[in-house]
C-alpha cells in the first residue's frame, strides 16, 4: 500500500513505530510488509544516537570551534570578536613562539630517526639475529619473547610517571645517571641536567621520547618481520646474502608501509611531547608548542592559544604529508 | 590489516623457535661474532628499560636521607612507612580510587557505544553509512591540543566541569574513534550466517547483537579493551585540563605529577618514589601475565 493512502491515524503509527522499542509497535506497522525495513532503521538510528551525540558534543564541535576561535580575540567570556588573521600575524612576530617551534621542530625531526632506527635494529636482532641452525635461513635470539616484554615496559605507563621517573633519573643531586657516571669513575661527566641548559634539556627529552617508544617499535616491526615468508630468507641465503644484505634488500623493503606508518605516528608524538617537557623539564630550560599553547591557555589568551593549536594541526599534517610523499615506493605483495 | 597484526605476534618467534638443534651453519665464526654483538646490544637495552624501573623500587625502601646520600645504594633496612606515607599522606591511596572510579565507568561506556556504533557501521546498509564512518576514522587524525581551549568552555557550560562525571564523558568521547575504526573491521570479518540465523529464529536486532554477535566478537573487543584500559588509566592531559580544581579528586598520573613537584619542596623523597612503584607495578604485573593481548592490542593502534 502507497504512504499517500494510508489514514493520518496509521502514518501516526508508523512515525511513532520508529521512535518506540519494538514490544510496543503498533498491531498495524508490525504485520506490514514494510516492518522490516522500520524494523531495521529503527535499530540503526537508536544504536547509533548515544555514540554520534557523545562525539558530536565533545570531539567534533570543539575541533570545529577551535578554528573559529583562533580567527577571534576570545579571552573566554561571552563575546569573541572576528579579527581576521590577527593572531596568526602576532604569532609570526612572536620570539618565544619560534623559539618553541624550533625545539618542536628539531624532536619532530629527530626523535623518529632514532627511535625507529633503535626499534628496526632491535626488531631485526631478535627476529634474525640467532645463531644459524640446519634447515632455517634465518633464526631468532634464544628469549626472543622475553626482551619484547622487557622493552615494551615504558609503554604501559604512564607518560605523567614517565616523566616523574626521568625527573628523577636526571636529577643533579640524587639521580640515578650521575650516581652511575660518579660510580664508574666519570665524576666529570656528571652534570645538573635539567638545570637549565638547553641543549642538555633538549636531549633529556629526546632520550625520555625514544626509551618511552623503542619498544612498542620493536614489538611493532618485529610482528611485520615475523610475517615475511621463510622461503623469501632461504632464497636469499641461496643467492649468497648475508645478514647486511638481507636486512637492506629484504627486511626492510617488505616491512617498509609498517615503517612508514610508524614514523608518522611517532612524528606526532614528538610533535606533541607535551606532558614530558611539562613535567620533567623547568620552564626556563626549554618550551615546546604544546605547552606554549598551555601557558596561553592558562593566561586566558584563549583565541591566541587555539591560533597556536591550528598551527600545530597544519604541522602535524603536512608532516604526514611528506612523509607519505618521501616514504613512497612500490608495494611488495607476498 | 587489522588481522595481520593480531597474527603476527605469536607468529613473530614461532615458525623459527621450533624444532633445531643449535647445529652451526657455513659461516660459523662470522656468525658468532654477530651473535654475540647482538646478544651484548639486547642485554644492554634491557638494562636501559628496565634499569631505571628497578632504581625506583628499589629506592622505595629507601629512607630520604640515604637517597640524597647516594642514589644508588641499597636499602640498609626497608623503609615500609614510605608506603604508608604516600598512601595516606600524599593521597595516592585517594588518587587510585579516583583512577579505578572514573576507569569503571569510562571503559564500561567507551566499550557499549564504540561496539553499538561499530556494529551498526558494519554490518547495516543505511544512507550516511560511509560518512559516519569516516566521521569517526577523521577523529584519530587530530590532535587532542586543539581542542583543549573549547573543550574546557564546553564542559562549563555544561556543569561538567572538574566533575567525575564530565570526565567520564570526555575519556568516552575521545576514545570513540579508534574504538568504532578497530570494531567496525573486527564486525566485518565476522560471518553473517550467524546473524541471519539468529534473525529467522526470532531474535530482534538488539538481542542478535547482545547475545550473539557481541560474543562473537571477544577476541576484538578484548584487544581494543586492553587499548582502552591502559590509555585511560594512563590519561594525563583531559584530567589536567578538566579536573584540575581541588586536589582530592585528581587521578593517579595526574596525582604523582603534583607530588613530584611538591616533595621537591617537602623533602620526603621515598614518599615519591613510594607512590610511583604503586603506581608501576601492578600495571607492569598486569601486563606480565597477559603481554601477548597487551602487545598485539596496543601496536594495533599504530597500524590504522
Amino acid at each position: 500500500m502507497r504512504w499517500r493512502r494510508l489514514s493520518l491515524g496509521e502514518q501516526l503509527q508508523f512515525v511513532a513505530s520508529v521512535l518506540v522499542p519494538p514490544r510496543f509497535t503498533p498491531e498495524r506497522v508490525r504485520y506490514d510488509r514494510r516492518y522490516r525495513t522500520i524494523d531495521k532503521y529503527r535499530f540503526v538510528a537508536w544504536f547509533l544516537l548515544l555514540p554520534l551525540v557523545f562525539y558530536a558534543i565533545f570531539v567534533i564541535s570543539p575541533f570545529l570551534q577551535a578554528i573559529w576561535y583562533s580567527f577571534t580575540d576570545w579571552t573566554g567570556g561571552a563575546t569573541a570578536n572576528f579579527v581576521g588573521l590577527d593572531n596568526y600575524t602576532k604569532l609570526w612576530s612572536d620570539e618565544k613562539f619560534w623559539d618553541s617551534l624550533v625545539t618542536s621542530l628539531t624532536l619532530l625531526v629527530i626523535a623518529p630517526v632514532v627511535t625507529l632506527a633503535l626499534g628496526i635494529f632491535f626488531a631485526y636482532m631478535i627476529t634474525a639475529g640467532g645463531r644459524h641452525r640446519r634447515n632455517q635461513a634465518i633464526s631468532g635470539v634464544v628469549g626472543s619473547s622475553f626482551y619484547k616484554v622487557v622493552y615494551f615496559f615504558p609503554q604501559v605507563l604512564s607518560i605523567a610517571i614517565i616523566a616523574v621517573i626521568w625527573q628523577r633519573v636526571f636529577s643533579s643531586r640524587s639521580g640515578l645517571l650521575n650516581g652511575v657516571l660518579g660510580g664508574v669513575g666519570l665524576e666529570g661527566a656528571e652534570q645538573s641536567w635539567l638545570g637549565g641548559d638547553y641543549k642538555l634539556a633538549l636531549g633529556a627529552t629526546l632520550v625520555v621520547l625514544s626509551w618511552s617508544f623503542v619498544g612498542f617499535y620493536v614489538v611493532l616491526f618485529s610482528a611485520a618481520m615475523g610475517a615475511i615468508p621463510n622461503d623469501i630468507y632461504e632464497a636469499a641465503l641461496l643467492d649468497g646474502a648475508g645478514r647486511a644484505t638481507t636486512f637492506f634488500k629484504v627486511t626492510l623493503p617488505l616491512i617498509w608501509d609498517t615503517v612508514r606508518t610508524g614514523w608518522i605516528y611517532m612524528g606526532i608524538q614528538a610533535l606533541d611531547a607535551f606532558a614530558v617537557t611539562l613535567i620533567m623539564v623547568p620552564k626556563h630550560a626549554l618550551k615546546v608548542t604544546p605547552v606554549y599553547l598551555y601557558n596561553k591557555f592558562q593566561e586566558g589568551q584563549l583565541g591566541y592559544a587555539t591560533a597556536i593549536g591550528v598551527v600545530l594541526l597544519v604541522l602535524s599534517m603536512v608532516f604526514s604529508l611528506l612523509v607519505m610523499r618521501v616514504g613512497r615506493r612500490e608495494r611488495i605483495e607476498y | 590489516m587489522s588481522a595481520q597484526v593480531q597474527v603476527a605476534p605469536d607468529g613473530a618467534d614461532s615458525p623459527r623457535g621450533a624444532g633445531s638443534s643449535g647445529v652451526e651453519g657455513e659461516r660459523p665464526a662470522h656468525g658468532r661474532v654477530l651473535n654475540v654483538f647482538s646478544h651484548a646490544f639486547l642485554v644492554v637495552w634491557v638494562v636501559m628499560a628496565a634499569g631505571p624501573l628497578l632504581w625506583v623500587v628499589i629506592t622505595a625502601f629507601r629512607s630520604s636521607g640515604e637517597i640524597l646520600g647516594d642514589p644508588m645504594g641499597f636499602p640498609t633496612s626497608l623503609q615500609w612507612e614510605n608506603f604508608t606515607n604516600a598512601w595516606l599522606d600524599a593521597n595516592i591511596g585517594k588518587y587510585a580510587l579516583n583512577s579505578l572510579i572514573i576507569l569503571a565507568g569510562s571503559l564500561t561506556g567507551t566499550m557499549l557505544l564504540g561496539a553499538m556504533a561499530a556494529y551498526v557501521i558494519a554490518r547495516f546498509t543505511f544512507p550516511g553509512n560511509r560518512a559516519v564512518f569516516l566521521l569517526f576514522a577523521g577523529g584519530m587524525m587530530f590532535p587532542i591540543i586543539l581542542a583543549l581551549v573549547p573543550l574546557f568552555t564546553i564542559m562549563d557550560n555544561l556543569s561538567l566541569l572538574d566533575t567525575r562525571p564530565g570526565l567520564i564523558v570526555a575519556y568516552i568521547a575521545y576514545s570513540l574513534p579508534f574504538t568504532t575504526f578497530f570494531l567496525t573491521s573486527f564486525f566485518q570479518t565476522l560471518p553473517s550466517g550467524v546473524q541471519e540465523a539468529a534473525q529467522i529464529d526470532g531474535a530482534s536486532h538488539v538481542r542478535t547483537f547482545f547475545q550473539v554477535m557481541l560474543p562473537m566478537a571477544k577476541p576484538g573487543l578484548v584487544s581494543i579493551g586492553i587499548f582502552n584500559f591502559l590509555g585511560q588509566w594512563n590519561q594525563y592531559l583531559l584530567p589536567l585540563l578538566l579536573n584540575n580544581e581541588n586536589e582530592s579528586s585528581y587521578v593517579l598520573p595526574q596525582g604523582l605529577a603534583t607530588l613530584a613537584i611538591s616533595q621537591g619542596y617537602g623533602g620526603d623523597w621515598g614518599a615519591l618514589f613510594a607512590g610511583l612503584t604503586i603506581a608501576m607495578v601492578p600495571v607492569l604485573v598486569v601486563y606480565i601475565v597477559f603481554q601477548r593481548q597487551v602487545q598485539a592490542g596496543l601496536t594495533a593502534g599504530a597500524l590504522k
